[in-house]
């Protein structure tokens, strides 16, 4: 077992442990926690992949903004600790069970014919945030997805704010 | 055509000695997909709900990047922009959700999902 390795099941179990916190834990704070983890664990996977511009955006962005405001949601939501439906777990487990094993025998039916190299193959240093960069500007690739995505934001921001702002009873 | 994208399945068997298949990669988004749709099934809390999309999200997100960085250095550009964009639609998502989920309680009082039936006859 080699250092790559052992990376990887480090953080393979930090993001099935912080999912299955996000799944039983009772007490919403611990949720959003868990959910931290498990998105903390998929941005080093991002890392390990090779694709660290798009860890920092995962860090940034989720950890950084998402969950905070998963945060003040919760603050400003009541406290719920009703029960989790059980049973239903119960079932779905068993569902997904078999639903993994047939996705894995599959899987392992495919090995060695993957259409795919058998390793990644990272970019040079920084040159994979250089080529982002250009990719999102480039007129012919992804500028128009890029702007749309902006707008998108920036609408969905002010439609927040006003949907969640205080409702102030119209006078008169 | 085909053959073209195919590249040499020999060599790509041979260099199969890398430590960490792609399948690996599959397993765990595999795993943390189904934990989210469980989270969502089981949960009756909206917000817990929403935080099982946001597993969901991720899930695809790293299926993706992980066929990408396999697949060699200009797919794994598009599978980092491809990634980006799915970020910045879970933000939004989780900023307009969460208002809505606040504006609900406001109107009945209660996160369940259940709960706002008024258009029930």
């Amino acid at each position: 077992m080699n250092a790559m390795t052992l990376t990887f099941l480090v953080l393979a179990t930090a993001t099935i442990a912080g999912s299955l916190i996000v799944l039983w834990s009772g007490y919403v704070v611990y949720s959003i926690f868990g959910l931290m983890l498990s998105l903390l664990g998929v941005a080093g996977l991002y890392v390990l992949l090779g694709s660290d511009f798009l860890a920092v955006t995962q860090i940034v962005v989720y950890v950084g903004g998402v969950l905070v405001l998963y945060l003040f949601g919760i603050m400003l939501s009541p406290p719920d600790r009703r029960e989790r439906n059980v049973t239903l777990i119960g079932a779905c487990s068993v569902l997904g069970a078999v639903a993994a094993l047939y996705l894995l025998g599959s899987a392992r039916a495919m090995e060695g014919r993957w259409v795919l190299p058998a390793e990644p193959t990272a970019a040079p240093e920084g040159e994979l945030i250089r080529q982002v960069g250009r990719a999102f500007l480039d007129r012919e690739r992804y500028l128009l997805a890029f702007e749309l995505a902006s707008v998108l934001l920036l609408v969905a921001l002010i439609g927040a704010v006003y949907i969640a702002r205080r409702r102030v009873e119209a006078e008169e | 055509m085909i053959a073209s994208l195919l590249p040499d399945l020999a060599q790509a068997t041979a260099a199969s000695a890398h430590p960490i298949p792609v399948t690996w990669y599959l397993t765990l988004s595999l795993v943390l997909f189904l934990v989210g749709v469980l989270t969502i099934v089981s949960r009756r809390n909206l917000i817990y709900v929403l935080m099982g999309v946001e597993l969901i999200l991720n899930a695809a997100s790293l299926n993706f990047v992980a066929f990408a960085a396999y697949r060699g250095p200009q797919a794994l550009l598009e599978g980092t922009i491809v990634g980006t964009f799915v970020v910045v639609l879970a933000a939004s998502e989780a900023a307009i959700a969460l208002a809505i989920v606040l504006n609900v309680f406001g109107a009945f009082g209660s996160v369940r999902p259940e709960d706002p039936n008024l258009m029930r006859e």
